[in-house]
């Protein structure tokens, strides 16, 4: 049995961890939540904004912090003329269309990447990647301390998005009744690829906070993908609160199955959650009964 | 009617045919020349596996350069590199087998991963199609009696021997600091191996395992590892991890202060690397590992090694292994004098080749085995890495415990 100091400390591990799940699950969830669009592109698109951040830093020098404010709007603009231009034409409407589309675009993209980049694992070294903050009987990394602060700003920054602004109102009419919100004038196709540039967006900022302790390479994204659209799920579909307290939740999971039954198993508690919340409130945690 | 009927004469049907059939003759005909032999060269270039299999296949394409640029192999022409990407699955690895046996070549060289190696060499196998394994450690690749396979480098019974004695000549020679031992491993075939023979051989030389502890290929995150290393405190760590996951550990290890007397890898995916040193060489300080390893005093290993780093490249155990398979079946196959699969299994079978950049000497095949491959201990000085064992290749003498 461990001892209470180091089920805490696996508690705030999987709390920090469980940030950046969350906010790739917060992209996911405008985008496959409220849109009901499953793109598969999603990881392929964190490995790009991954790659984004690292050549920052290493060509221009940019803080990967600081890089986020030019590459969340660069990605916002990739992600928007990505819809708008390609998924969007190219399926049609058609729901089976739009998961080859994204499909197809993932391995274009990784492919992409792996032609002008190699396989080859990339990491950044900054001075306070190795920094950490001191609690007395464990110490918490201060990289992933900033991240678990600015995925908590930015989920709120969405909610109020999603909520008081008629973007939010636009996007959440979309959601429900698109033929009702293009009858009261509502630009469909705008809103479809703003909402998918939001999603994309927080990609961006997920890269960031995650390339100061983490590697990038073609397929990195793959390895979060599964996992943000269990947290969509299991937070409630489009639910900006259900995917934060999801993507922390399944990080702790994750952490203390892993404390428990060992890193191979330790998705095992993920997925056991999973089906259970499936089985007992299908709508997630926070999802509404449509 | 439409219009392309029309315009479908029977001159043009006649041109047409004439033409096809040329073509079609065009490759018999360079066959007859002896136009070359084609070598399938087989790595995980995409997947969990790719940074190590693109380094594979550069140390490959390297040698195949190299050969073809003196004019190729004697009496054979030069080398046609059939390349696959074996996706870092086996049934990747197999389904290339299945298109390079169609593609009509003479051998394939490669796998890199263990699993990788089992698959191909038992396809290939169907094939009597000669595989020489680079890196693949598993016994069981050839243990399996199949004729066709040959492993260049050594295998996991060699490797863990090699690491138990010269561990436990490190520790004696240092007046046996460490007692307590704590295996991190990641799941598949060649870190599962090697955790069970670890801990099969380990307590037989007096040493304690306190836990062995798997963990998948990719993880994401290493600090429920630590943690566990942080309570019970062993004296010693021995990882057995691919490159990303190893350089995760150390990064986390180095992040929650933990410093063990020594890290001692075994085959670790990072502590032989020199991407690894150069990238974070505080973590990668004093680190030992018994790996694959350049001979460091043959000149032909040093001029591989500027020829890789002028490509703006790391000289990885990848390199040098794939680059010296591919000259031992150049070797074998001038030696066979045709490009036929019997001749050169043959030809392999009696090989002698020791124009290779490894500390292994002449190259001698018992069972598929090279008898000679062995592994060789380094250790991450003056951020620089250094053979410390067998003594007569050794550059420096071991560090140990680190300093703390």
């Amino acid at each position: 049995m461990f001892s209470p100091l180091i089920l805490i400390t696996a508690i705030l591990n999987g709390l920090l961890t469980g940030a950046v799940y969350a906010l790739v699950a917060l992209g996911l969830t405008l985008i496959y939540g409220v849109l009901h669009i499953i793109n598969f592109a999603h990881g392929a698109l964190l490995s790009m904004a991954l790659f984004g951040a690292f050549f920052a830093f290493r060509l221009l020098g940019l803080d990967p912090y600081l890089a986020a404010l030019f590459l969340a709007p660069a990605l916002f603009a990739f992600g928007y003329a990505l819809q708008r231009f390609i998924i969007g034409p190219a399926s049609h409407g058609d729901d089976r269309n739009i998961l080859l589309v994204t499909l197809g675009v993932s391995v274009v993209i990784e492919n992409v990447l792996l032609y002008a980049f190699r396989a080859d694992t990339r990491t950044i070294d900054v001075p306070y990647a190795f920094q950490t903050l001191d609690l007395g009987f464990t110490f918490l990394p201060i990289p992933r301390v900033i991240g678990f602060g600015a995925v908590l700003a930015v989920a709120v920054a969405l909610w109020a998005l999603m909520t008081w602004t008629d973007l939010g109102k636009a996007i959440r009419a979309v959601a429900k009744e698109k033929l009702g919100a293009e009858l009261v004038g509502i630009d469909v196709s705008h809103v479809y690829a703003v909402t998918f540039g939001l999603g994309t967006a927080c990609v961006a900022i997920a890269a960031c906070l995650l390339i100061p302790t983490y590697y990038v390479n073609p397929t990195v994204g793959e390895a979060f993908v599964l996992i943000a659209f269990t947290i969509v799920v299991l937070g409630g579909m489009g639910s900006v609160p259900g995917a934060l307290i999801g993507g922390l939740l399944i990080g702790v999971v994750e952490s203390l199955s892993g404390l428990f039954l060992g890193e191979s198993l330790g998705q095992i508690g993920i997925f056991l959650i999973f089906i259970v919340v499936l089985l007992v409130r299908p709508t997630g945690l926070f999802g509404v009964k449509a | 009617m439409p219009r392309y009927v029309s315009n479908f004469t029977r001159r043009k049907f006649l041109t047409g045919t004439a033409l096809n059939a040329a073509t079609l003759v065009v490759p018999s005909v360079l066959k007859a020349q002896g136009a070359g032999v084609k070598l399938g060269i087989l790595h995980p270039v995409s997947g969990a596996l790719s940074y190590s299999g693109t380094q594979g296949r550069l140390g490959a394409a390297l040698a195949v350069e190299e050969i073809n640029t003196d004019g190729g192999i004697k009496g054979l022409g030069k080398i046609d590199a059939i390349l696959g990407d074996a996706l870092s699955t086996p049934e990747g690895g197999t389904a290339e087998v299945e298109k390079m046996n169609s593609a009509g070549v003479t051998c394939i060289i490669g796998g890199y991963a263990s699993a990788i190696c089992l698959a191909v060499s038992q396809a290939a196998a169907r094939y009597e199609l000669p595989y020489v394994v680079d890196v693949g450690v598993a016994d069981a690749i050839v243990t399996r009696g199949l004729k066709n396979t040959f492993r260049f480098g050594p295998g996991f019974g060699t490797i863990s021997k090699t690491a138990l004695d010269n561990l436990v000549t490190i520790n004696d020679a240092a007046g046996r600091p460490a007692k307590t031992v704590m295996i991190v491993h990641e799941d598949s075939l060649f870190g599962s191996g090697l955790a069970k023979l670890l801990n099969a051989q380990l307590p037989q030389h007096g040493f304690e395992i306190l836990e062995t502890i798997p963990h998948p290929t990719p993880t994401r995150d290493f600090n429920n590892v630590v943690l566990k290393m942080k309570a019970q405190n062993p004296d010693l760590v021995i990882p057995a991890d691919y490159y990303n996951e190893y350089v995760l550990l150390a990064r986390t290890m180095q992040q929650q202060r933990v410093r063990p007397k020594g890290i001692y890898s075994v085959l670790g995916g990072a502590a032989s690397s020199y991407k690894f040193v150069k990238e974070f060489p505080d973590a990668a300080k004093y680190i030992m590992d018994c790996n694959h390893w350049f001979d460091p005093r043959n000149p032909k290993a040093l001029a591989l090694k500027k020829k890789v780093e002028d490509r703006g490249q790391f000289y990885t155990y990848e390199v040098y292994m794939n680059y010296s398979s591919v000259l031992l079946v150049a070797d074998a196959l001038s030696r066979a004098g045709a490009a036929d699969r019997g001749k050169l299994t043959a030809a392999l079978e009696s090989s002698t080749f020791s124009g290779h950049v490894m500390p292994y000497g002449p190259t001698k095949f018992v069972n598929g085995q090279n008898q000679g491959a062995a592994p060789v201990n380094t250790q991450v000085l003056d951020n620089d890495i250094k053979v410390v064992l067998p003594a007569n290749f050794a550059q420096a003498k071991p560090v140990f415990p680190m300093p703390g």
